[in-house]
């Protein structure tokens, strides 16, 4: 589903990411971890065709994203650090704009169904302006979950949730990855939902310095591998 | 109605419903129109003929500067929680987003020519009346001008820290052709001469709108992505 290869970024003399290489399967999810600044966020934005590497390739579905990055797009889904969601439409609103924009089925029902996984369908028709971060965050999940995507790109999803949206998250990608979906989760705490994940990744310094299947590994052994990891990627810088 | 007009439409929707929800942009801009008829009222006098002469370019100074401040709002809220990036991501053909910001825009100048029109009319006492019909024609056509070249630059410094100075840098200059047809023009038409005496203002500004609305829909692409 989705292969990069020999990935680097660098603005002027410093390089944000060195040499990143990783694949993802259907069916596959990746927790990609690593400390404030390990390039995680701009790894994402590369692999969603938001950023040109400097060098290296980027393949989604066996298309080429960084020659041709719409047809990649059309696969893709993304959630970053903003919900891109419009303060002054409503929930329901945000999302049939972003659905047509997709080119997708904006009817009512779909919309509300989609609202009601999050359990947003009691706020449908009140302004985003009123919500909370956690909302915002949810209905970002919901406009993704319209999306029809094959890959997603989630960019610390679980932040601002609260216990049962960050269940609901856990379940949705458990679904999305029997149907045949890859997804890559970053974050850099060990928080609720890395359970779905099969396999982890550690990125320091802007070089992937672990790539395992969860078979192989206790979230206890990630712990103590990332520690000492980023410990020693820290002290070498 | 194909996926192309689907989109640009749905996101004309979206600003007017935006628009009409804030009434961030037209109530600064109603505002804004009453201050400048103020200026313009002190400024001019009683003189009735040093007003007929000025009148034209009265005009359309406060549309230029009332459409300063609304275009240059364009793209605020692609700004707020990355909707710009989301833009980006969506895949199809990125110049409906232009065209439904466009029309968008239009809408937004018209309802402000709408209301400087009936403002100046009240204020200078001067009947529009019987040469609406033309007025209206040079109207549509200049402000579909301003508007597209406005657009494309709104959104070309949308992403800018210095976006507030550098948009009227740019936009001004470019708008000198569609500036002195619309002006031009509408000094014949407020005269009482018919719209065949300006035959030759307004295929220059037919002439400016196609290039300018041909080049934002050609290049927003490239500005959106930047």
């Amino acid at each position: 589903m989705l292969v990069a290869n020999r990935l680097r970024k660098s603005y002027g003399p410093s390089a944000v990411l060195e040499d990143v290489s990783l694949e993802l399967r259907e069916g596959q999810c990746l927790a990609l971890l690593g400390p404030n600044g390990a390039g995680k966020t701009t790894l994402l934005r590369i692999l969603a065709t938001l950023l040109r590497p400097t060098a290296g390739t980027v393949t989604v579905g066996g298309v080429d994203a960084v020659k041709n990055p719409e047809a990649a797009r059309a696969m893709m889904g993304m959630i970053a650090h903003g919900s891109h969601v419009y303060e002054d439409l409503t929930a329901i609103e945000n999302l049939r704009f972003w659905t047509v924009m997709r080119g997708g089925d904006a009817s009512p029902a779909r919309l509300v169904a989609a609202l009601q996984q999050v359990e947003l369908d009691a706020v449908a028709g009140e302004r985003v302006r009123t919500f909370s971060a956690g909302m915002k965050r949810r209905l970002a999940l919901a406009r993704v979950a319209l999306g029809n995507a094959r890959l997603l790109l989630l960019d610390e999803p679980f932040t601002g949730l609260d216990r049962q949206a960050q269940k609901w998250l856990g379940e949705f990608l458990m679904s999305f990855k029997a149907g045949g979906g890859a997804a890559i989760v970053a974050t850099h705490t060990f928080g609720g939902g890395l359970g779905v994940a099969d396999r982890v990744a550690i990125l320091a310094g802007g070089r992937l310095l672990v790539d395992r299947s969860c078979a192989d590994l206790s979230w206890d052994d990630v712990r103590r591998l990332y520690d000492s990891l980023t410990e020693a990627n820290g002290s070498a810088a | 109605m194909t996926q192309y007009a689907r989109r640009a439409w749905i996101v004309l929707w979206k600003d007017l419903l935006t628009e009409r929800r804030s009434k961030e942009s037209l109530n600064a801009l109603f505002f804004f129109s009453l201050l400048l008829l103020f200026l313009f009222q002190f400024a001019l006098g009683p003189d009735r003929d040093q007003l007929r002469a000025a009148l034209p370019g009265i005009l359309w100074l406060g549309f230029i500067l009332a459409g300063l401040l609304g275009l240059g709002r364009s793209f605020i809220a692609e700004r707020q929680n990355d909707c710009w990036e989301g833009l980006v991501l969506t895949a199809g053909d990125k110049s409906a987003i232009y065209l439904g910001k466009l029309l968008g825009n239009v809408a937004l100048m018209a309802t402000v020519e709408v209301v400087l029109l009936v403002l100046f009319g009240f204020f200078f006492d001067v009947d529009l009346w019987p040469v609406l019909g033309p007025l209206v024609v040079v109207l549509a056509l200049g402000t579909a001008g301003l508007a597209a070249v406005g657009t494309l630059f709104a959104a070309m410094t949308a992403q800018l820290r210095a976006r507030e100075l550098l948009f009227p840098v740019l936009l001004l200059p470019a708008q000198v052709p569609i500036l002195l047809g619309a002006v031009s023009a509408t000094q014949a038409v407020l005269l009482g001469q018919p719209l065949g005496e300006v035959a030759h203002w307004l295929k220059l500004l037919a002439g400016a709108d196609v290039v300018y609305i041909v080049i934002g829909l050609l290049t927003f692409e490239f500005i959106l992505e930047a």
